[in-house]
């Protein structure tokens, strides 16, 4: 089974709240000092599903990004972790890009790549959060799409995909190929293996632009968008925590449950 | 398509009747709707709903749209979309409101590629500009660090799924009247691409996380399966549920329908309890509406302190087993 996975590079979600910085003025998230970029989480759990789903039936993995300074580090951790290739999409023209923009840059490089059973795409990044492209590339390739997938099989020549839900599961089955956005309950990725990392330093990563993979330019950069941003600020929460203190954790939870009771809270 | 274009509410119910979380889309839509001088329209898909459809009404809808079909767990979400399209196509919606719920989460992006539309998840206010009547879009981003203000820029509809718990449920109005429009279902089914095999509902025990006035959670701090029989007993003396956040759901400690944050439920009880929980922004967009937060974490540094009421800087092993004891003293 041949898959594409989309992935993102974004600044590394799991800071402090207190390292997180913007100039509001330029409406820009300003990256944390010294804490180097990462694979946007979900898109590293859709490359794990993709490696489970070879681990069964092999074929190929390959993988996309659009990054405009032609970085290969996340594409290089996803070959660590066990993918066969990758693809930058570099281009001036896709700056200022929309989800919509992106979904079609993307959409364009995966026909571009040809043959595939399966795309797969974070269910969203952890940067913007918009849970956008995945849906849009599946609308504009007219593919099946099941969403937040924690699993995925192949039974009877059709995929079959495990939804998580709030309050439970449901299972699709759709013909590839198919677009399966992953949900992260699909679990750990696996860690790059030392011989994973040094035959990806090895690979070349081809560096696609915009008339490589045919882009229409209406379709691209801030232009194109279907909204502005007017404003990116950081919310004020103006609490204030009474610690309870005690000589012993014990004593300190005896006092903190009769000022709950005080307070009217139970 | 009319001249007139309207606001178009998606909504959900649940044995007959109109879900919470549908009710706060009203309140949010009857603001748009005087804002633009549009009336308010809501579709309800499903088996017997046409006492949601009057009740929708008295909530403040002018027209309701009525199709007489599968629930959404019984359904596939293909279906739903084409059925809104062609709603939207007929009648020219101007906004389209979801939830972000399971059928927001999963239709609107899809639905809005299909009509060219903007979109936007997880909105938790939006405002029309007096000035330009775009619609401005105020949605928490990069994990709930930041919020984004979005307008849209072209004259296209726009799909917007809203947060659960930032609107009061719109009231009842006995004297409202409106209009019922049964629509009639013409899917083809031939453009439907795969099958619904089977749909789980777990049957949470106990009260339902929405519902439920106290809700004890824990986190990556109690270290294992174990340690949830002390959060389940604490609950259970307080008449509450248990929560989880990402790192027991990923690490299979409890089951994953538990989870609170953004990936997961959204929840505002009266008291909120939680253990082991460093405070990480995704989580608490899902509890930061809890009228009452009390922090247990043995690190003081914990970014949950800055969220809390009240706090313990302690080991949970201590503190749960003491406050179990002291609860039942205080409740008896």
């Amino acid at each position: 089974m041949d898959i594409i996975v989309c992935v993102k590079k974004i600044p590394d979600p799991e800071i402090p709240p207190a390292k997180f910085k913007l100039d509001m003025e330029s409406k820009r998230v300003i990256p944390p000092e010294g804490i180097p970029p990462v694979i946007n989480p979900y898109d590293e759990q859709a490359v794990e599903l993709a490696l489970r789903l070879k681990d069964k039936y092999g074929g190929k993995i390959t993988v996309l990004t659009i990054d405009n300074d032609a970085d290969t580090s996340i594409i290089k951790h996803a070959l660590a972790m066990g993918a066969d290739e990758g693809i930058v999409l570099a281009d001036k023209a896709f700056e200022g890009s929309d989800s919509f923009s992106i979904s079609h840059i993307l959409s364009q490089a995966i026909q571009k790549v040809g043959n595939y059973d399966l795309v797969l795409c974070g269910r969203q990044a952890a940067d913007w959060d918009e849970g956008l492209v995945g849906a849009i590339i599946a609308e504009n390739l007219s593919l099946p799409l099941v969403t937040l997938a924690e699993a995925a099989d192949v039974v009877d020549g059709k995929l079959k995909v495990k939804r998580v839900t709030l309050d439970g599961y449901q299972i699709f089955a759709v013909p590839s190929p198919a677009v399966v956005t992953v949900s992260n309950e699909v679990g750990q990725p696996r860690l790059p293996s030392g011989w994973g990392i040094i035959s990806a330093s090895r690979k070349q990563v081809p560096v696609l632009n915009a008339g490589d993979i045919d882009a229409d330019p209406s379709q691209i950069g801030a232009k194109a968008a279907r909204r502005s941003l007017v404003k990116l600020f950081i919310p004020v929460r103006e609490k204030k925590c009474e610690i309870i203190d005690g000589e012993t954790t014990a004593e300190a939870s005896v006092k903190l449950a009769e000022r709950l009771r005080k307070a009217g809270v139970i | 398509m009319s001249d007139k274009k309207e606001v178009l509410i998606c909504g959900e119910v649940k044995g007959e009747k109109i879900i919470t979380i549908t009710k706060e889309l009203m309140t949010t839509g009857r603001k748009l709707c005087i804002d633009l001088d549009q009336p308010l329209s809501f579709l309800l898909i499903g088996q017997n709903i046409q006492e949601a459809a009057n009740e929708a009404i008295l909530l403040g809808a002018d027209k309701v749209y009525t199709a007489e079909g599968a629930s959404w767990v019984e359904s596939l979400p293909e279906h739903y979309v084409s059925i809104i399209v062609d709603i939207c196509n007929q009648t020219g919606s101007s906004i389209i409101l979801f939830s972000q719920t399971d059928m927001g989460r999963d239709i609107a992006s899809r639905l809005a590629a299909r009509l060219g539309a903007g979109v936007c998840l997880d909105c938790i206010e939006l405002a029309i500009d007096p000035d330009t009547k775009s619609l401005l879009q105020t949605k928490p981003v990069y994990g709930g660090n930041a919020m984004a203000v979005w307008a849209s820029t072209n004259n296209k509809p726009q799909v917007i799924t809203m947060r659960p718990r930032t609107a009061a449920q719109a009231e009842p109005d006995t004297s409202r009247k409106g209009e019922i429009v049964p629509v009639a279902l013409d899917v083809n089914n031939s453009m439907i691409k795969g099958k619904l095999l089977e749909t789980l509902q777990e049957d949470v025990k106990g009260i339902r996380l929405e519902e439920a006035k106290v809700i004890v959670t824990g986190g990556g701090g109690i270290g294992g399966k174990e340690g949830f029989q002390l959060i389940k007993e604490l609950a259970q003396i307080l008449g509450g549920a248990v929560g989880i956040s990402r790192v027991p759901c990923d690490e299979g400690w409890m089951p994953a329908g538990h989870e609170i944050g953004q990936t997961g439920h959204m929840v505002s009880p009266d008291l909120y309890i939680a253990v082991g929980i460093s405070g990480a922004p995704q989580h608490l967009a899902g509890c930061s509406g809890s009228k009452c937060i009390i922090a247990i974490n043995k690190d003081p540094e914990a970014h949950i302190f800055k969220e809390a009421d009240f706090g313990i800087v302690g080991d949970y092993r201590e503190a749960l087993p003491v406050l179990i004891e002291k609860f039942k003293d205080l409740l008896a």
